[in-house]
């Protein structure tokens, strides 16, 4: 043990002499994590709109008819009944998430389908949905739905919220 | 000990001269002041290399970055993993299947990444099983093992699992020659010289699939096939196996395996065997052999039984096989990146012999041969030598390249990694390990393009380097910087045990290969999924209860289960319906005499419990998965066989339901 404690003792010592060792860069990295697993483009707080969220839907891309399209919300409850309904309830009463009762109401059609495929960094702008996870403590999960998946759910929630 | 503070005596005053001196280029130290710098990757930085590692005696596959050293995954392959239920689940079971039943351990030597054109392509890994002879697919966009085929006609397949420039085929040689399946087994162990056969599988590999099936298998003279290397650009087609125990003995191998004072690298002409097989010339045997492969959609795995195998003997089929005469027991075998050149290292001899293929060609066209042994030419020894390597150090056990012109061969006795130059056969550098060193790494070092930037030796004796553990000390491995002219040790890295031989690929080609981060939930195909919580159940079928249950953040459906009688088999089909990255959910029961589940998003794995008592079980997540995690749990009640408690499940109801809910 002594040897060890000489050798470290000299090898620390060596590290104090080295020219410049510390100042050194090392070229040993590859890209970093963070630069290469932003899905989304990244904006800063500020410029966040919490009518809209943040993600890909915006007037321009959903259209929203007066009437129900059934068709899409029963495939809206298939892929909910999937990815959705084990943490949210059709009431207002909270499971792990909120009940769906009246979000159709409170949210924009593109808040809705911004936040559910792209929860993360929404949850890391918005007000309101930091409040909410004060509330449930479960950030919502990314469930990999599909854009039309997204809106079928849309329609689904439009549904569950009494649109005829 | 005593030698052991001399050597650091002199690590130590080295080191401080080198401090003092301050110059960065000197010469034959281990450990520099800037050693520190070139393997430390920061906080949340990406490693430049994965280094696919053998776990030996583990049955397993480890996968480390370098230069940090870091431990990423130990991949379960051969052995069972209760901590990721490999072959608990009863949908892995079927993966550890053989012709001798359920295997739950094994011994994984070697590895070898796929190839096209010579370069590592990033789709799977390769491992072989020693013990019960075996080859296992690892698919690298799941890490995951896809595929084992057990290989009939063999015994300690360590001659594997080493592959050609496309990976057309991974061979497999077996290292104790046998009496063949076929033939019969009851003989006296002294007949070795009559009875027992040495067998090499050629197993080919589908292009796109990767699904493995034993092409056709060569009969050779009973000998020790030790290890193997492909031929590269000119010499693609060819492949070349070391063999030891020539002498044929059959007891204190120690003794009498190392009379001769040469054995062989035999040279196979694979194209050639190729073409016998398509003529007809193979010799159909019936033979027994599993074959495992992974359904990813049904995140199963099925084991077929399979009854039969080509065999090309190479003695009658002259032309496949010729011996190249190798000095003393040659362990590595290894070409190359060009492919002219092939260096044999005979453990214990004191030159290490660099052959040509070039100079092979010829004395094959011209018959330059000593006899034959057991039917097959033996080429004069000069008649290949491209030359020897004189006094290079104790023990040559492995060579790899760094595709400048050098060779980096390992020296077990002397424990020192000895660099050299190909073409003037002299030796231009040598490094202490710490100690006796096995294998060696260089990415890409068996390629057509490696990657010279660093090297890894594999060690076999730890010894003083670490803190004592016991009687068992750490395995290890250690990096070396190869950039320079002289080789530069930068990092001491512990692993699991006992690592052999290893290879690594560059990050960028492994992480952008498509990696799964998920399992689509929509494309699960397995028998008993519950797609949603709507799905989930539990329905008795004769004395088997099967639940089919849903894993969410923070909770499972159902999560009260009554009507379990004692007598009843229980099979949790456990669905984790996240979809996000890195949200496993585990799953446990009390008293299961069995392993624990992870289910990856998207998956459904069962485990299956058999009560051994009345009582109320809990069951509950083993992955830490959420805020509420400690909250994911259940119960289920079991009551005496017979018992009248009719069969009911829920989740959410505070009161227990009187009938069957949902």
């Amino acid at each position: 043990m002594r040897n060890f404690k000489i050798f470290l003792a000299f090898i620390a010592f060596g590290l104090f002499m080295a020219c410049g060792g510390g100042n050194q860069k090392t070229e040993t990295t590859s890209e970093s994590p963070s630069a290469s697993s932003t899905e989304t483009p990244a904006t800063d707080a500020t410029s966040y709109d919490p009518k809209r969220g943040e993600g890909k839907f915006d007037e321009t891309n959903v259209k929203i008819d007066a009437t129900l399209n059934t068709a899409m919300a029963d495939a809206g409850e298939k892929a909910a009944g999937v990815k959705c309904t084990s943490c949210h309830k059709m009431s207002e009463e909270r499971l792990v998430g909120p009940g769906w009762k009246g979000v159709t109401q409170r949210k924009s059609p593109f808040w809705i389908m911004n936040f559910i495929t792209n929860p993360d960094p929404m949850i890391d702008k918005d007000p309101e949905l930091q409040a909410q996870l004060e509330l449930c403590l479960v950030r919502m999960p990314n469930q990999s739905l599909a854009d039309e998946e997204a809106r079928n759910i849309l329609e689904f929630m439009r549904k569950n919220d009494g649109v005829k | 000990m005593k030698s052991n503070k001399i050597l650091f005596l002199v690590i130590t005053v080295v080191i401080t001269i080198f401090m003092m001196s301050c110059r960065p280029k000197n010469a034959g130290t281990s450990v520099k002041g800037d050693s520190s710098v070139k393997s430390f990757v920061a906080p949340g930085q990406y490693d430049e290399y994965y280094n696919f590692v053998s776990g030996g005696f583990s049955g397993q596959m480890s996968v480390y970055g370098l230069p940090s050293g870091r431990l990423f995954r130990v991949i379960p392959v051969f052995s069972v993993d209760p901590e990721k239920g490999w072959g608990y689940s009863e949908e892995t079971k079927p993966m550890l299947n053989t012709s001798h039943g359920f295997v739950p351990w094994d011994d994984l030597h070697h590895v070898e990444l796929s190839q096209t054109s010579g370069e590592i392509n990033g789709k799977w890994v390769f491992g072989n099983a020693n013990n019960t002879p075996r080859l296992a697919r690892i698919d690298l966009k799941t890490f995951k093992t896809a595929e084992i085929i057990e290989l009939p006609n063999s015994a300690g397949n360590h001659s594997s699992p080493f592959g050609t420039e496309n990976s057309e085929y991974i061979v497999a040689g077996t290292r104790f020659s046998v009496p063949p399946d076929y033939a019969e087994g009851d003989v006296p162990i002294d007949s070795y010289k009559k009875n027992f056969k040495g067998h090499i599988s050629f197993v080919s590999v589908d292009k796109e699939s990767g699904k493995m099936d034993i092409a056709f298998q060569l009969k050779t003279p009973g000998v020790n096939f030790d290890l193997a290397r492909c031929g590269r650009d000119k010499s693609h087609g060819w492949f070349f196996f070391s063999c030891y125990n020539t002498e044929q003995a059959n007891t204190l191998l120690e003794v009498n395996a190392s009379q001769k004072d040469k054995d062989f690298i035999m040279a196979v002409n694979w194209k050639k065997a190729e073409e016998y097989l398509k003529a007809g010339k193979g010799v159909k045997q019936k033979v027994k052999y599993a074959h495992n492969v992974w359904d990813e959609h049904s995140h199963t795995a099925t084991s077929t039984i399979k009854n039969e195998v080509t065999v090309l003997d190479v003695a009658a089929l002259k032309d496949i096989c010729y011996m190249i005469p190798c000095p003393k027991s040659p362990h590595g075998c290894d070409v190359d990146p060009t492919g002219e050149y092939i260096v044999g290292s005979g453990k214990l001899a004191a030159v290490i012999p660099v052959f040509s293929f070039d100079k092979l060609q010829k004395a094959i066209a011209a018959k330059a041969f000593d006899g034959e042994y057991e039917g097959i030419p033996v080429v004069k020894y000069e008649e290949a030598l491209y030359g020897e390597v004189k006094k290079p150090g104790l023990g040559p056990l492995h060579t790899e390249f760094d595709g400048k012109g050098f060779a980096y061969t390992s020296f077990f006795v002397s424990s020192e990694v000895v660099k050299w130059n190909i073409k003037d056969l002299t030796v231009v550098d040598r490094v202490p390990t710490f100690y006796s060193v096995g294998h060696l790494c260089i990415p890409g070092g068996n390629t057509r393009k490696p990657s010279p930037k660093y090297l890894i030796a594999y060690n076999k004796i730890t010894k003083d380097r670490y803190l004592p553990t016991g009687p068992e000390l750490t395995q290890s491995a250690q990096l070396f910087d190869i950039s320079g002219e002289k080789m530069q040790m930068i990092l001491d890295f512990p692993t699991i045990g006992e690592p052999h031989y290893a290879q690594a690929a560059p990050a960028d080609l492994i992480r952008n290969n498509g990696q799964l981060k998920i399992y689509p939930i929509g494309e699960n195909k397995h028998p008993r999924v519950a797609k949603g919580e709507a799905e989930s159940k539990v329905v008795r079928e004769g004395n088997q209860v099967h639940v089919y249950m849903t894993a969410v953040r923070s909770h499972f459906a159902p999560d009260n289960i009554e009507g379990v009688r004692m007598g009843d088999e229980v099979y949790f089909h456990v669905t984790n319906l996240e979809q996000d990255w890195d949200v496993p959910h585990g799953f446990g029961v009390k008293g299961a005499n069995n392993g624990e589940l992870l289910i990856m998003p998207g998956e459904t794995t069962t485990l299956k419990w058999v009560p051994d008592r009345v009582g109320i079980f809990p069951m509950y997540c083993t992955d830490f998965c959420s805020a509420l995690h400690q909250e994911m749990h259940g119960y289920v009640r079991v009551s005496p066989a017979g018992s009248k408690t009719p069969l009911t499940f829920h989740v959410g109801k505070q009161a227990p339901a009187e009938k069957p809910v949902q």
